[in-house]
């Protein structure tokens, strides 16, 4: 029988099934931060347990790190959450890339650039956007704290066998359009909610042109839809990012891996429990405008007028989010002026990411009224992109160029947007009181947020790529 | 984990869909090494302003709700971050019991792990809790073990139960210690696979 990428993932991994029972998983990949993790590691102390399999886990600190004077954590409570995951490290044995190594970073910009994510394994972390991972062809989910410590115990997890979606993409990127805005503009069409109890796979001639990096960015937000798990089914472009990576296999073993990975690729006619689309002719740059990611446009749409909605709980949401959000219905997006921009996350901080961003500001200047930073994911994506000079344009530009870490998408460390103060984010959530208590948020890709900076306000990149941006 | 089966208490109406963890527990209450501590922080940002001082009109600063152990949300509850300092902040305050129409998975799953009951009741069976808990203070009898909600009108209410995390809800269980019990199965996969 044909099957999807999903199935078999699943099926390679039951340590035990049992009629009426959750299936026993086996975790091949468990990547752990300094937020969710402290509690799981005194769990094991407190029973007098070990971690199973050390080898199998990576610890790196992001969610707090500063990204300035990097060696003075100011608040002591960081400061301790920090040196707890150090400590923990060093007693159970677990590798860690901490604050000052070479391959430090955002847990879900390094296990992709490390190779250790790869087609087929089964991937967690205690952090929802592990989904991130789904990029390569792997079952990556977030997991709570409980389930960290189980995961640290005894590298498998219950899990109930969630249903499978199939979202599909169809036609070409459009002129100006990025894979965060296709992302931004499946949860809009179909809601908050509409992945929860699915695994979503990505299907369609849009998303099989996509470079790794952008696939990641589409994976990452499943999660805003409310998926389990997102991913896509490995093809050459998967195999050729992973070639010669670090904790990839090297030479023919590479190769004989490779045809493995390829393998798992869902099967044609494979059926799955629900199928949606969406055409890529429906897609424009995207500006959320409220405080969940599914309310949000196209740059050239307005923030809706509470007649668009015909439920009673529809309107209330609207003017909920329009009251933090210090917004009217019926407000162009283009009109609306930001005073931060934020260029980072595990969403869109990547090379490419910061790419495409420099190349909208080159030879311009960062409005008077905008504040704005540039937090590359992880320090090896700061080092390539310095070795190509994007470092110089950004910080010409009025740009800071700051060291690596979640940085202002959830404002854990230093980093925070002013209450009452508006930002342009390339992040992944717009949440009330997400970048700061009282910060407003509208998600929106690198080239769009470069854009804002430049001119104070959202506006139609499609206008600068007239200018031969490249997209 | 503490068992739980039958809670009896007022309950509290939250009339907001899509509530997500980061109201439930704000990120500058994330640096905690700790499990507990997190109740005073629970939906801080509605309930303080940015002066201390309390929102009036926010359901869990009415005194009268004051030792509710029942918690009334709209759809897709827990939405967003898999931070497990909701589920605990959540019992740190007080409640056991949460109903709403549906939960994000994350969330769920973190709950069952606490042993916080998190109920799923039809839309339509919510909105008429929360109307009525909005009017008076409304008492419910949360029964596990029976799945069922028996308002203090006298309306029954059933709702679905995973019967593996229902059993270990009731009995308090020890996750890994059971899944201890299957560690020859899993030292076989290793053989095999890794």
């Amino acid at each position: 029988m044909p099957k999807t990428i999903i199935e078999k993932i699943w099926e390679q991994h039951i340590v035990y099934e049992e009629q009426g029972k959750p299936d026993l998983l086996y975790i091949d990949l468990h990547l752990l931060h300094e937020v969710t993790s402290p509690q799981a590691f005194e769990g094991l102390r407190m029973n007098g347990r070990k971690v199973r399999r050390p080898d199998l886990c990576f610890a790196t600190m992001d969610h707090n790190v500063p990204t300035r004077n990097r060696d003075t954590i100011r608040d002591p409570i960081s400061r301790l959450q920090i040196k707890t995951l150090q400590d923990n490290c060093d007693e159970f044995g677990v590798p860690l890339a901490g604050i000052n190594h070479p391959d430090q970073g955002i847990v879900h910009v390094i296990g992709p650039e490390l190779g250790l994510t790869q087609p087929g394994k089964t991937i967690v972390c205690g952090d929802s956007h592990t989904s991130t991972h789904g990029a390569f062809g792997a079952l990556a989910f977030g997991i709570g704290t409980s389930e960290v410590e189980h995961v640290l115990s005894t590298q498998t997890l219950w899990q109930s066998k969630p249903k499978t979606m199939e979202i599909r993409i169809d036609g070409d990127l459009g002129f100006g359009v990025t894979s965060k805005d296709i992302i931004l503009a499946i949860i809009a069409k179909f809601g908050i909610d509409m992945g929860t109890g699915h695994i979503v796979e990505y299907t369609g001639e849009a998303i099989r042109k996509l470079t790794m990096e952008q696939r990641m960015t589409i994976c990452n937000m499943s999660i805003e839809a409310g998926a389990r798990a997102g991913l896509i089914s490995p093809d050459k472009t998967t195999v050729e990012y992973l070639r010669g990576r670090r904790h990839v296999p090297q030479g023919a073993d590479f190769d004989k891996v490779a045809v493995q990975w390829l393998s798992l690729a869902t099967d044609q006619d494979a059926k799955y429990d629900v199928s949606l689309s969406i055409h890529t002719d429906e897609i424009s740059p995207f500006v959320t405008w409220g405080t969940n990611p599914a309310m949000g446009s196209g740059i050239a749409g307005h923030v809706p007028y509470s007649t668009d909605f015909e439920k009673q709980a529809d309107r209330d949401a609207l003017q909920q989010a329009l009251a933090y959000m210090k917004l009217e219905e019926g407000t162009p997006l283009s009109s609306i002026a930001i005073q931060h921009v934020f260029i980072g996350s595990c969403t869109n901080a990547r090379l490419g990411d910061l790419r495409a961003a420099s190349q909208v500001v080159e030879g311009k200047k960062v409005h008077s009224s905008v504040t704005a930073i540039v937090v590359p994911g992880s320090e090896s994506v700061k080092r390539a992109a310095e070795e190509e000079g994007l470092d110089k344009i950004f910080l010409e530009a009025g740009f800071e160029w700051r060291e690596t870490g979640c940085s202002m998408c959830l404002a854990m460390n230093e980093d925070s947007v002013p209450a009452g103060e508006r930002c342009a984010s390339t992040s992944n959530r717009n949440f009330e009181g997400r970048q700061g208590a009282g910060a407003m948020t509208h998600l929106v890709s690198p080239v769009m947020a470069a854009a804002a900076a430049i001119e104070g306000h959202f506006t139609d990149i499609r206008k600068y790529m007239h200018e031969s941006v490249p997209s | 984990m503490k068992p739980i089966n039958k809670i009896t208490s007022v309950m509290t109406p939250l009339d907001r869909k899509n509530v997500d963890t980061d109201q439930i527990i704000s990120k500058e209450f994330l640096k905690r090494i700790e499990r507990t501590g997190f109740g005073k922080y629970l939906f801080y940002h509605w309930r303080f302003n940015s002066d201390g001082t309390t929102v009036e009109n926010f359901v869990l600063n009415d005194e009268r709700y004051r030792g509710s152990e029942i918690l009334v949300a709209q759809e897709n509850f827990g939405c967003g971050s898999s931070r497990e300092h909701a589920p605990w902040a959540i019992q740190d305050y007080g409640f056991n019991v949460v109903i709403a129409p549906s939960y994000a998975d994350i969330f769920y799953n973190n709950c069952v792990k606490n042993g916080v009951l998190a109920i799923r009741l039809k839309g339509h069976e919510v909105d008429e809790l929360i109307q009525k808990g909005k009017n008076e203070l409304f008492k419910l009898e949360v029964n596990l073990e029976d799945q069922s909600v028996v308002a203090q009108d006298g309306t029954h209410y059933k709702f679905e139960m995973d019967p593996y995390w229902k059993e270990m809800l009731l009995k308090g269980w020890d996750e890994i210690a059971l899944t201890f019990q299957y560690e020859s199965l899993i030292t076989a996969y290793e053989e095999k696979r890794h």
